[in-house]
């Protein structure tokens, strides 16, 4: 019996392979949550059954870099926690994106002091600002959302972009004293068992 | 920053009664000792206070945890503050401040010992209070108070290399730099 192509009617699109791994990609964001604040306690509530990220296909939120693709840093960054930041960004797999969720993580918010950086994206890079003190729960869904956008309209971020923040310098200069210093500490931190 | 502010009330009479002072005068007394450094200077709201010379204050410290009218079991916190620009003269620009409590005999006592940048150095109270080990280092780290006899004098706080205490009053809020100095990471790099 010869196979009759009208009989698969309208059960049949075509596309390209690309659409069918974006779209993939967009609903099964597995995020990894860097939760330091008060925000953190917003993106629990996002998570949780009254906001239910889940309706996006984010709800798998991993506590390992290894298994997740988009890093929500919820709140404050210190100097001590930047490096950490660095390492567990580096650590996650490819494709991979980022939120900055909150003033905090975007500029450092009311924290205008020595032991706070002034917004992670004057050191690694972020696809999605979330504005907030924290943000609402619908906020952070709508940030989850642009970055759906983003993933199905690109597919895979953008390669060879650094930082997309100003670099705010150091005041009276001495810069490279300092990064001399930090690179000391890392060696330290480093040489530990 | 020699003499006592003189609008600080010396030695009022219910701090006289105080089990922890009792003791203290009975040891020390107020002569042969200098009594600006060695015992009452008054009272802030309910909490009674005594400042020590840092020579007698492993010694004073023990009595205080060993005798059983005063019996402070407890290290409740150790603290310090800069008085650096403060407008009453203090004996020295640092205060570091122990609070003792006996649960015991319920009651409380304050313990002050000021020292300044030319010798930062005070004695631990670690083999007294185990529970002063890390309240030293977080001293040590945020104001340079050294604790001779610490076991473990490291910094607790902030970054490893970091070189400056930064509650003294003269750090500047914004820090001197390193919140600025990290390397970019770049998406290539991952």
């Amino acid at each position: 019996m010869a196979f009759d192509i009208a009989s698969l009617g309208e059960n049949v699109l075509t596309t390209s392979l690309k659409r069918v791994v974006n779209w993939c990609r967009k609903y099964s964001l597995w995020p990894m949550p860097f939760a330091t604040a008060c925000c953190g306690i917003e993106l629990m509530a996002t998570a949780a059954a009254r906001y239910d990220m889940a309706r996006f296909g984010a709800e798998v939120l991993r506590f390992s870099p290894r298994q997740s693709d988009l890093m929500i840093v919820a709140g404050r960054v210190s100097i001590k926690m930047m490096p950490v930041l660095q390492r567990i960004y580096l650590q996650m797999t490819e494709p991979k994106w980022v939120i900055s969720m909150g003033a905090c993580a975007s500029t450092g918010g009311v924290f205008d002091n020595y032991a706070v950086c002034q917004g992670i994206d004057q050191f690694m890079p972020v696809d999605v600002y979330v504005p907030g003190c924290p943000p609402r729960p619908e906020t952070l869904l709508d940030g989850i959302m642009a970055i759906q956008q983003v993933v199905e309209r690109d597919g895979l971020p953008p390669r060879g972009r650094g930082p997309l923040g100003l670099h705010i310098p150091a005041p009276g200069g001495g810069r490279d004293q300092l990064v001399q210093l930090r690179v000391d500490a890392q060696k330290r931190i480093d040489a530990q068992p | 920053m020699s003499e006592p502010a003189a609008d600080i009330p010396v030695a009022p009479g219910p701090l006289d009664a105080h089990p922890g002072v009792k003791v203290l005068r009975e040891r020390f007394g107020d002569a042969g000792l200098d009594p600006r450094d060695t015992i009452v200077r008054g009272r802030a709201i309910g909490m009674p206070t005594v400042t020590l010379a840092r020579d007698v204050l492993e010694e004073a410290m023990g009595l205080l945890k060993s005798d059983p009218r005063a019996a402070f079991d407890q290290l409740t916190e150790l603290t310090c503050v800069d008085y650096l620009k403060f407008p009453q003269v203090q004996p020295g620009r640092f205060g570091v401040t122990y609070g003792l409590l006996s649960t015991t005999l319920n009651h409380r006592l304050w313990a002050k010992v000021f020292v300044n940048e030319s010798d930062l150095s005070v004695p631990s109270v670690t083999s007294l209070w185990k529970g002063a080990n890390w309240l030293e280092r977080e001293v040590f780290d945020l104001f340079g108070v050294v604790f001779e006899g610490h076991p473990d004098l490291r910094r607790i706080l902030t970054p490893a290399g970091f070189k400056d205490f930064p509650l003294r009053k003269d750090f500047p809020l914004t820090g001197k730099g390193w919140r600025e100095s990290f390397r970019p990471v770049t998406r290539d790099e991952a």
